[in-house]
């Protein structure tokens, strides 16, 4: 397939949100630049996108809680791409997390922190040449904090605002900055979990409708995978505060 | 755990494999595993004894060579997503068996045939090399040339010399997606058998029987043999997209429909339909997109559905060409008389196969699936007796209750796979129910 002579960077190129992604946009003949925390990984991820579409493919070595690295990255991520997609997110386990800090520490750092400094570093680059879009996988659990995951959901929650904050600042800049929310999905890290059919999507899905977002401009600037989640954490949000506290969401 | 027929039902332990290297440690660890894929093996042949290894996950194409149309994929990789990505680049997998929600690894440990088996083989015949985590954990490289015995019984060896990491193949190139058709209308199985024949120079063949026509009309068909459209042939039909993407399933059946749903006169009414319907086009070429023609029962998600929830059987024999008249009629006719209907039963024409428990042997193969009930399985225990006095034999994939001795009796390289077995030490740690069932 020839190119298009579009590049995507791909933040977390192992999950399974990323490398769907990373197969749409090479689909449609963008060139992929994977990043992952284990070469040989992100390699494999690497190797079954250029086979199976032709594209030329690049891997790029990256842990997203390295961030003093971040800056000789950006540095070096050549060409710059059009497209950065960050997925890089970690569920953890809120019952450690309540007890050990170093547990919590690295969920916050993984879902926020991290992409957060990354995302920021790539949108000053994209404002110096005027264009690019920025694209970050948030999390419905950031929409309010829930006993279940709350650590998890507020590091989302700094993510949610951080995007929304840098997609303000960069308006009108030529740059754009979306914000993904998938919801539910059918990956690895839900394997086990029994999730509602309706409100669960397949990786392909999410990949497709960042894809059709980002590069099709359809939908606005936050955008829920299924539209159901939109009126779902709407209601969810507008419960008040004395009644929420007594719910198990 | 089930296969794909839902019967028979048996308990057998889930693990997950995601990473090729974490092969070796669970394999070794192991007894009585067996590996699976997507599940679409009929009976019992992707149930482990006691576990059973997913390797869904094993889902990664590793390369592509142009040069030469060779792909390397790990075996969980999909037929689906391999026509997904090559038929629009001008590939088509060399064989391919009746769904294409089957992964690599089961049509190798399977050695599926299509509609070209007469002409082109099993898919083991198009397999260059494969990688197999034998029972130590070992990793060998397989071909004909490196470690040929292994080869050997793996194409075809229903999973029991070990687990396949990933596969090397050659495609076809095709100038569309598209498959020129023509249809043959043959009033009874001696027409068929003859018009399966005469359509051998053809790539594709395969005939459709009505199997509740009995007398004169006993083995009606619709025979259909298929080239790849050609580009001038495509020419003649403006705007069609010379590689036409068409998405997977568009109708899944939500529920288990009631048996009796599936009786003699619902499926004679529907036989007579499709009859009529096929001899109408026939004689005339048509182009059929590549899914519906080598997939139509794709097209129908979870169609097993449509057997209830107690389940189906599906009976696959092959037997050889010289009585193949006589003993398919005897065949049929039993069929026809018991009044057991299977929608519609495929007849083909195979050659021959090439791994130790390959189940394709020159002759003809007839495929017919029916309703588990009690009268089906004495129905088709006789049957079995016909297929085994013809020197045939039944599909290992699609086979849920066959007897040890006709298993036996159909086989005839089994005592070099069972030493096979023991000499590698695979016996002690792969065991499916099948394996366990007919003694392997």
């Amino acid at each position: 397939m020839k190119g298009i002579g579009k590049t995507l960077l791909l933040i977390g190129a192992t999950s399974d949100i990323g490398r769907a992604t990373a197969l749409i946009y090479a689909e449609a003949g963008w060139d992929v630049l994977l990043a992952g925390r284990n070469r040989s990984a992100v390699q494999r991820e690497a190797d079954d996108i250029s086979a199976r579409t032709g594209a030329n493919v690049l891997v790029h070595e990256l842990d997203i809680l390295t961030t003093s690295r971040f800056e000789d990255f950006v540095g070096v991520v050549s060409p710059l791409p059009d497209t950065a997609v960050c997925v890089v997110g970690e569920l953890g386990e809120q019952s450690r997390a309540e007890r050990e800090l170093e547990h919590a520490a690295m969920i916050m750092r993984t879902n926020f922190e991290g992409p957060a400094l990354l995302l920021g570093l790539l949108a000053e680059s994209f404002a110096a040449r005027g264009s690019g879009t920025i694209v970050g996988i948030s999390s419905v659990a950031g929409d309010r904090g829930r006993a279940s995951n709350y650590v998890y959901g507020a590091a989302k929650a700094g993510l949610t605002a951080f995007l929304s904050g840098l997609r303000n600042r960069l308006s009108g800049s030529g740059v754009r900055v979306l914000t993904v929310k998938p919801g539910f999905v059918r990956t690895r890290m839900t394997n086990a979990m029994k999730l509602p059919p309706l409100l669960t999507a397949e990786p392909r899905e999410v990949a497709q409708r960042i894809f059709a977002v980002a590069e099709g401009g359809r939908g606005g600037d936050v955008v829920y995978v299924r539209p159901i989640w939109r009126p779902l954490m709407t209601v969810i949000r507008s419960i008040p505060e004395p009644i929420f506290k007594r719910l198990r969401l | 755990m089930e296969g794909w027929g839902r019967y028979p039902r048996h308990e057998s332990q889930a693990i997950d494999c995601w990473l090729p290297a974490a092969l070796a440690g669970t394999v070794a660890s192991r007894t009585g595993l067996i590996g699976r894929g997507n599940g679409r093996s009929y009976g019992d042949a992707a149930i482990g004894e006691h576990s059973t290894l997913m390797c869904r996950g094993l889902s990664r194409m590793r390369r592509f060579d142009p040069a030469n149309a060779t792909l390397t994929v790990e075996a969980g990789v999909m037929l689906s997503d391999i026509l997904r990505s090559f038929v629009p680049r001008g590939y088509f997998p060399p064989v391919v068996p009746g769904t294409k929600f089957v992964t690599v690894g089961g049509m190798i440990a399977s050695d599926v045939h299509g509609k070209n088996h007469h002409r082109d083989g099993g898919f083991g015949d198009h397999v260059i090399e494969f990688k197999l985590v034998g029972a130590g954990g070992e990793v060998l490289t397989c071909s004909r040339t490196h470690n040929p015995e292994l080869f050997f019984a793996t194409v075809g060896g229903m999973g029991m010399t070990g687990i396949v990491e990933e596969a090397t193949f050659r495609l076809r190139p095709i100038e569309s997606g598209w498959i020129a058709q023509e249809t043959i209308v043959a009033e009874n199985l001696g027409e068929a058998l003859k018009a399966l024949q005469q359509t051998e120079d053809a790539t594709y063949s395969v005939a459709w029987i009505d199997t509740l026509s009995q007398g004169a009309s006993l083995g009606r068909s619709l025979i259909f043999a298929g080239e790849h459209a050609t580009l001038d042939q495509l020419a003649g039909m403006p705007g069609a997209d010379r590689f036409a993407a068409k998405n997977a399933g568009r109708f899944s059946l939500p529920f288990d429909l009631p048996q009796w749903l599936l009786n003699k006169t619902s499926v004679a009414a529907f036989n007579e339909l499709y009859f009529r319907a096929g001899a109408r086009k026939a004689a005339k070429s048509s182009l059929v997109h590549w899914d519906r023609y080598f997939f139509p029962l794709d097209g129908i998600l979870e169609w097993n559905r449509l057997y209830g929830r107690r389940g189906f059987l599906q009976h696959q024999c092959v037997v050889p060409a010289e009585d193949a008249l006589p003993v398919l009629s005897g065949i049929l006719d039993r069929f026809a008389r018991s009044g057991k209907g299977s929608f519609l039963a495929v007849l083909k024409k195979l050659g021959g196969g090439n791994g130790l428990l390959s189940f394709p042997s020159p002759g003809y193969t007839l495929a017919l699936d029916l309703p588990v009930t009690q009268e089906v399985f004495r129905l088709l225990d006789e049957i079995d007796e016909l297929v085994v006095k013809a020197g045939g034999r039944l599909y290992l994939a699609k086979d849920a209750r066959q007897s040890r001795q006709t298993f036996e009796a159909g086989y005839s390289r089994l005592a070099a796979f069972k030493e096979l077995r023991k000499v590698t030490g695979a016996d002690r740690h792969f065991n499916s129910r099948l394996a366990k069932r007919l003694g392997i």
